[in-house]
């Protein structure tokens, strides 16, 4: 019951996003007041529906209502119920689920918190949004519906596939997705502002905050996959530049370039139309990355859609979104007029430097994940464009942007003087060059461009801080003068300077383990040890351990310093899940600092020796805390007065006393 | 500095820009690119020894031998012809004989093939699409290979 109910509602749905996509373009386009009132009352109406039709969802999952074959097809009843859950999503139904919930909310946020937005604007993106959630409402009702029964149902389910049964999985896809549509509501509102043929910069106040958040959201959730690639696959790697990675990564390229354009914008009034054409492809590429991960063609473990239906039909909504927004800039962005003169050394000057380099690193990424997939479409040849490609295009391109960056806070808008910048990054410049002699000094065969590496890092790092120092004046006046000042520093120049830090600090983790990273691999017997890196561990012994749901061939091993200190035990297993019969490999990690211990277990060999990877990571925890300091410094950037309080109102209306929130 | 002369500095900006990641796309296009082959393929079009490519296909049944150190040896086939491979490392957890592997590395002069990296699979069912497709390509695909075969009849709704 509850499952039919479920589907319902989503038709119910699907009806009032096809009224709230159509009255009120007509209204804004008549003038017609009443008309226009539609949009808002339809879009909370439009979440609530969706909302129930989520939610039935999840309840055949918690209450494993194995009749419905979605459930049953994902789940098991001896799953813990946070696996449950997570398993709404870990499947194609769930996941475009998932997907539709998120948009509907976003559409519902806009309605709802979106007083202070110009009544014509405010329609025409809402209906926008709900163009491009009937689209998917559709999609999910006609090919991927969740809610089919089967006529005997089983006892049991088949289980969720088991190397998505980990706390990661829970948090990865619902984060990526509130990135992905998160930029839904900037193209929303691009499309609106191309329909009204006008834009001003007070529209780069109303969309910076919804950017910021899809962009926070997916820095967090690519860092989150990451980290959950590391640690369930079992051989240590971060990032692979595996396609279904680079789906996400592109949206986060173009996203971060939007946040930058759109303060141009705002505080200049320059780059409008550039800044309408990446907000179109910073939600193409969210789509795209839709298509490529979901549509089946590309092998990875997220490909859930093998019927050529779903391909088809995503690759049409693909086609119409993109296309037709593409074609609609083509036509109506000329009437946007130009503003804001700017010399090219300048912080306008600096935000485009930036925009060129990670519209053009995005290109590669582009180009790299769809040349294969094209190229065997054409003439049939099958490649694979690896990490070598990438690391020869991807980071040359993201040098310069690195470099540049700490330059471009401390540049003024519109003339900037280059040469005082560079005199106040000296202390920068300094510790960058000390970090680098050290770093030859100290290393032994290494990669040469490893110390540079950690320079540019450290320059960034610094960087960062001196643009902190520079408006505090904390070098100059007295102390208590540069906390106050600091005080009533605006929260987004801290949300600035925090990100960029984040960056460096992101930059110094790679750096360190891709170049003195280690690594062993040996056939161990028990009473065994291996070591590396100053560290010992000895092979205690194989044991069992029972799951709830699967059963553990434990590793333990005792980790000790190579002068005799012990430091604790590891225990990485091989884990067998029988609903599937399956195993994955869990590994064992141990902090150091943010340093790590890595070890993982093969299969144990019919003579009794265990193959075991062991691998020293220094700073690698470096690596996700820095996007965890990016996150917090959008997080400052959001908390912004001037963002919360939004555009000012023009003085006549009596509603301009009354702050919007 | 005029409006016109300022924005020819953006567009040259712009376009030196783009310049050098062209460049740079196309000098990667022509060194890291591997192609996928299966052991027909090979034969066929004689790949010389060295050169870096992926071999796909199942492992033979019964052809698998460990040796010391993790060595390992084993036969690719796509049903009409076999590579045998060599390899010094932990196998992936879907590591099976009979089923799809797509190892990267390349022949040595005595059609050996040295493999560096055998990648994984992600769950039971999954046969990786370019093993799927050579395999179908030989006649050698059969239906239970595919995702979903190992449903019940009773799960057909759909």
């Amino acid at each position: 019951m509850i499952a039919e109910l479920g589907h319902y509602a989503l038709m119910l749905a699907f009806g009032l996003a096809l009224i709230q996509g159509s009255m009120p373009i007509v209204g804004a386009r008549s003038d017609d007041p009443t008309l226009l009132s539609v949009a808002a009352p339809a879009a909370l109406a439009q979440f609530v529906f969706v909302a129930l039709s989520f939610g039935a969802l999840a309840a055949c999952y918690v209450t494993s209502d194995f009749s419905v074959l979605n459930v049953y097809e994902n789940s098991n009843s001896a799953m813990p119920l946070m696996y449950r859950l997570t398993s709404i999503w870990g499947n194609h139904e769930g996941s475009m689920m998932l997907w539709v919930f998120i948009l509907a909310l976003f559409g519902a946020l806009v309605a709802a918190f979106g007083g202070n937005l110009p009544v014509k604007l405010k329609a025409n993106a809402l209906a926008v949004q709900a163009w491009i959630a009937a689209a998917f409402q559709l999609f999910i009702l006609t090919t991927s519906n969740p809610f089919l029964r089967i006529a005997d149902a089983p006892l049991e389910g088949r289980d969720l596939n088991p190397i998505l049964q980990d706390p990661g999985l829970a948090f990865h896809p619902p984060l990526l997705y509130l990135g992905y549509v998160g930029f839904s509501i900037a193209f929303s509102f691009a499309i609106a502002a191309l329909l009204e043929g006008r834009i001003d910069a007070a529209w780069a106040r109303w969309v910076r905050p919804w950017v910021l958040g899809a962009w926070m959201c997916l820095t967090l959730g690519i860092a989150g996959g990451s980290y959950w690639a590391y640690y369930e696959l079992g051989w240590g790697g971060y990032w692979f530049w595996d396609p279904v990675e680079n789906a996400s990564l592109m949206p986060w390229l173009a996203g971060t370039a939007l946040l930058h354009s759109a303060v141009v914008m705002e505080k200049r009034g320059a780059l409008k139309v550039w800044t309408i054409l990446l907000a179109i492809l910073a939600f193409s590429l969210s789509l795209i990355g839709t298509f490529l991960v979901r549509s089946g063609v590309l092998t990875s473990v997220h490909v859930f859609a093998t019927d050529p239906r779903r391909g088809i039909f995503i690759l049409a909504i693909l086609v119409a979104f993109i296309g037709g927004a593409l074609v609609l800039y083509a036509w109506r962005a000329p009437l946007l007029k130009q503003g804001g003169l700017f010399a090219p050394i300048s912080r306008e000057g600096a935000l485009v430097l930036n925009n060129l380099f990670l519209t053009c690193a995005c290109a590669t990424v582009f180009i790299g994940t769809l040349y294969p997939l094209a190229l065997e479409a054409l003439t049939g040849a099958k490649i694979s464009v690896g990490p070598p490609f990438f690391n020869a295009t991807f980071g040359p391109l993201f040098v310069p942007l690195l470099l540049a960056m700490p330059f471009g806070p401390l540049l003024g808008w519109k003339r900037g003087d280059l040469l005082g910048a560079a005199q106040r990054l000296t202390a920068g410049a300094f510790i960058a060059a000390v970090a680098i002699a050290a770093a030859f000094a100290l290393q032994h065969g290494g990669p040469v461009l490893a110390p540079f590496g950690v320079g540019l890092a450290l320059f960034v790092m610094v960087g960062a801080l001196t643009d902190l120092a520079e408006r505090t004046m904390i070098v100059r006046v007295p102390l208590g003068a540069a906390l106050r000042r600091a005080a009533g520093l605006p929260r987004s120049a801290w949300g600035g300077a925090v990100a960029h830090f984040g960056i460096g600090v992101t930059l110094l983790g790679i750096v360190v383990v891709t170049a003195w990273g280690a690594e062993r691999i040996a056939a161990l017997k028990p009473g065994d040890t291996i070591e590396l890196a100053h560290y010992r561990l000895s092979f205690d012994g194989l044991f069992n351990r029972p799951g709830p749901n699967y059963r553990d061939v434990v590793g333990r091993f005792t980790v000790r310093r190579t002068n005799g200190d012990e430091l604790g035990v590891m225990e990485p297993s091989r884990r067998t899940f029988p609903a599937r019969n399956m195993a994955t490999t869990e590994a064992a990690l141990m902090r150091r600092g943010v340093s790590q211990l890595y070890l993982s277990l093969g299969d144990p060999a019919p003579d009794g020796t265990v193959p075991v990877r062991l691998y020293f990571k220094p700073l690698v925890l470096l690596i996700w805390l820095g996007a965890v300091i990016m996150f917090v410094g959008g997080g400052l950037s959001l908390s912004d007065r001037r963002l919360r309080i939004g555009a000012p109102r023009p003085a006549k209306l009596p509603a301009a006393l009354q702050a919007a929130e | 500095m005029t409006r016109k002369r300022r924005r020819l500095v953006l567009i040259g900006g712009a376009l030196g820009v783009l310049a050098i990641a062209v460049a740079l796309m196309l000098n990667a296009f022509r060194d890291s690119i591997v192609f996928f082959n299966s052991p027909s393929d090979v034969a066929e079009k004689r790949i010389a020894a060295g050169t870096r490519m992926r071999l796909g296909g199942l492992v033979k049944a019964g052809s698998l031998v460990r040796g010391d150190d993790l060595k390992i040896r084993f036969d690719v086939t796509d049903g009409n012809r076999e590579i045998a491979v060599a390899y010094q490392g932990v196998l992936p957890d879907l590591f099976r004989e009979g089923q799809g592997v797509v190892a990267e590395g390349a022949l040595d002069g005595s059609g050996l093939f040295t493999a560096d990296t055998i990648l994984a699979k992600h769950d039971e069912t999954y046969m990786p699409r370019e093993v799927a497709d050579a395999l179908k390509k030989s006649g050698h695909w059969k239906d239970d290979y595919g995702p979903r075969a190992a449903m019940p009849a009773a799960g057909g709704g759909k």
